[in-house]
């Protein structure tokens, strides 16, 4: 019997009994529409990392706070210990000679609002050398500087995002107020886009003195012996040019290790230049892919168990008829190839089912939460992957409805 | 023309040897009519599988149109059935969910011989001549008993088999249905020469044949013709078979 008439039979089966054959997908519905979604997530998530690192361009390098351990057991417990100080010992270019520009970052988040407008966002706390650390040029008004740091001024500059949450427009923000978690500051400047979109891009944050940052918004206080009291989340500083990249790196170590006392390597900090850090994130997204494609695996295999079942049922259901089939001359490699064609067409009916709830979870996300990317391959793969299965789990029932004997089979029911 | 010789069928029921049959032989030429009637355990059963190569027997010889079927594998088997043999059963057995039409052709699709537009004209053919014209698209479920088995028989035709081997077609008709069907048999068989086996323990469908055949323990007991032979196609009770092997055209179920 020729292919195409045996498609229709299968067809017609699944289709008479719509809600067993709706039932009996979704396994592999679920299955696929999860890899896609998810793997989109993922690869978005990446995706803005990876813009956000390429916005900061390939002579940026950044020293952040690290714990301390000896022969794996952490020392300290916490990861404040990158102060000011350290920041501004760095900027000195006899120390420092392959730093171009060096500047700090305090980080925090906080509610951001400006009359009856407000948003949530990333506070960085920064000298008057971040733009040129971070390639940043104004749309309106200017950066603040060295004498607002000094000063511990409150003054702020705005993200081309955030501008126009607040105030509709960058060249009605100059001289306005925006609060703070309720300090008020008075806006001196707005940034030109950077790109990027959604959490971490540049045009998404704001900008004030580091100084104002730690005695207003981050509870800690200058003075004293402690460290604690004049901490930064890093320090960000871009070389002279792309082939000093390595000789900042070393030269930053070193100054480090002597503020901070520390001898041999065990550093309680880290340097990472932007390579390294785009490097971080593309094996984080293989080790997430290899994850989720075990995950899907097994979720297609319970899928694929389902297919075998129902199937088995079927053909139990059906021996009347496939002992007909057999009397009237079907050979035992018809009725196989009638069952296979069944099982391999609800799972690739099941796949691009489950592909199109995929890129709809998808495309949800993306809007509501955060960007995502849909791959084409994964989609191939993941409907590919679901036909084999139909091909696996469908072997096993197909033989035994191929095999009955047709005596036996007429006299059931 | 069948030939059965000598054949022997040997089965275990549990670790008990049943031997159904012992030695049965017999011939049927082209265009009879005949019954074979046995009581339960008599292996009657048995040699309808036989005949049907539904099954195959442990010793002896089986020859349809001179050619032997007793030795052969399973997908010739299947072959043979789909080409040879036309199959009428007790209970109907159409496939409810396809049409009277899907399933007049379905031998058709599993012989792969004939075009999408010949396998519907031939089976619409079929159709007419068991008197069902008007109906080919109804679901058997929406068809009388007797309707039902119309179909079943137009379905058996319709590859031009050497026999069709029907199981007790009359069980679960009605009288007057029955009447019908042996009517209908019985015109196919005296206009077209088709070649009817039936397999029955009723008297009243054995009295519609000319030949009866009678199976006792595993072997044939008798083989006779009927005196009286009853006609519910009356033309064809002008013209009692002869015996001749003569036969009258096959049907045709082509335009020519």
């Amino acid at each position: 019997m020729n292919i195409f008439e045996t498609l229709k039979i299968a067809l017609s089966s699944l289709l008479s009994n719509k809600m067993r054959s709706l039932l009996t997908m979704l396994g592999i519905i679920i299955g696929v529409a999860s890899v896609i979604a998810l793997q989109s997530i993922g690869q978005g998530t990446i995706d803005t990392a990876t813009k956000k690192l390429e916005q900061a361009g390939t002579n940026l390098v950044t020293v952040q706070p690290s714990t301390q351990s000896v022969g794996g057991i952490a020392l300290s417990s916490t990861n404040a210990n990158l102060t000011l100080e350290d920041a501004t010992a760095m900027a000195d270019t006899t120390r420092v000679s392959a730093a171009a520009a060096v500047a700090p970052e305090n980080t925090s988040g906080g509610q951001m609002v400006a009359g009856s407008k407000n948003t949530f966002g990333q506070i960085v706390g920064t000298t008057a050398s971040y733009p040129d650390v971070r390639d940043v040029t104004m749309s309106n008004g200017e950066w603040f500087q060295d004498s607002d740091v000094s000063e511990n001024k409150q003054v702020i500059v705005l993200g081309s995002i955030v501008a126009t949450t607040l105030f509709g427009d960058g060249s009605a923000a100059v001289g306005q107020k925006v609060s703070l978690n309720r300090t008020s500051f008075i806006v001196v400047g707005v940034m030109n886009p950077k790109g990027g979109s959604g959490f971490g891009s540049l045009d998404n944050q704001v900008y004030i003195p580091v100084t104002t940052s730690q005695t207003r918004l981050t509870g800690r206080r200058p003075g004293g012996s402690s460290t604690t009291g004049r901490t930064i989340s890093d320090i960000v500083m871009k070389s002279t040019n792309q082939n000093s990249v390595d000789l900042l790196i070393s030269q930053a170590t070193d100054l480090l290790r002597e503020r901070h006392k520390i001898s041999g390597t065990n550093d309680d900090f880290k340097i990472t230049n932007q390579q390294d850090q785009l490097q971080a994130a593309k094996d984080q997204q293989a080790t997430y892919n290899t994850f989720l494609i075990v995950i899907a695996s097994i979720s297609l295999f319970v899928g694929g168990i389902g297919i075998m079942n129902i199937m088995l049922v079927t053909v139990t259901e059906r021996t009347r008829e496939i002992g007909i089939r057999k009397a009237i001359g079907a050979k035992p490699f018809d009725i196989l190839i009638q069952f296979m064609i069944e099982s391999v067409t609800l799972c690739f009916v099941g796949g691009l089912v489950g592909v199109i709830f995929g890129i709809a979870s998808s495309s949800v996300v993306d809007v509501t939460y955060q960007h995502t990317v849909v791959s084409g391959t994964i989609v191939i793969v993941a409907v590919a992957f679901a036909v084999i299965v139909g091909l696996f789990f469908g072997i096993y029932p197909a033989r035994r409805a191929s095999r009955l004997n047709p005596i036996d089979a007429l006299r059931y029911d | 023309m069948i030939e059965i010789n000598n054949i022997t069928k040997t089965y275990w029921m549990g670790d008990v040897e049943v031997q159904a049959l012992r030695g049965a032989s017999f011939t049927v030429q082209d265009g009879e009519l005949i019954a074979i009637m046995g009581p339960s355990g008599s292996g009657k059963s048995t040699l309808m599988n036989v005949l049907g190569c539904l099954d195959q027997p442990s010793s002896g010889s089986y020859k349809i149109d001179g050619e032997e079927v007793a030795d052969l594998s399973e997908n010739r088997l299947a072959e043979i059935r789909n080409l040879k043999i036309g199959f009428v059963f007790q209970s109907f057995n159409l496939l409810p969910k396809l049409s009277a039409l899907q399933n007049v052709e379905l031998p058709m699709l599993y012989a792969g011989l004939y075009s999408r537009g010949e396998r519907e004209e031939r089976a619409l053919n079929a159709l007419e001549s068991v008197g069902l014209g008007g109906r080919v698209h109804h679901k058997p479920k929406e068809l009388s008993g007797g309707q039902q088995q119309r179909v079943a028989i137009a379905r058996s035709l319709v590859n031009d088999p050497a026999i069709i081997l029907a199981d007790e077609p009359t069980g679960n008709l009605d009288s007057k249905s029955a009447v019908e069907i042996m009517g209908i048999f019985q015109r196919l068989n005296y206009e077209h020469g088709i070649t009817v086996v039936f397999v029955t323990h009723e008297p009243d469908v054995a009295e519609y044949t000319h030949r009866i055949v009678r199976i006792r323990d595993g072997v044939i007991a008798h083989d006779e013709l009927v005196e009286d032979q009853k006609f519910a196609y009356l033309p064809a009770a002008q013209h009692r078979f002869s015996g001749s092997g003569e036969h009258l055209g096959r049907l045709a179920l082509t335009e020519t």
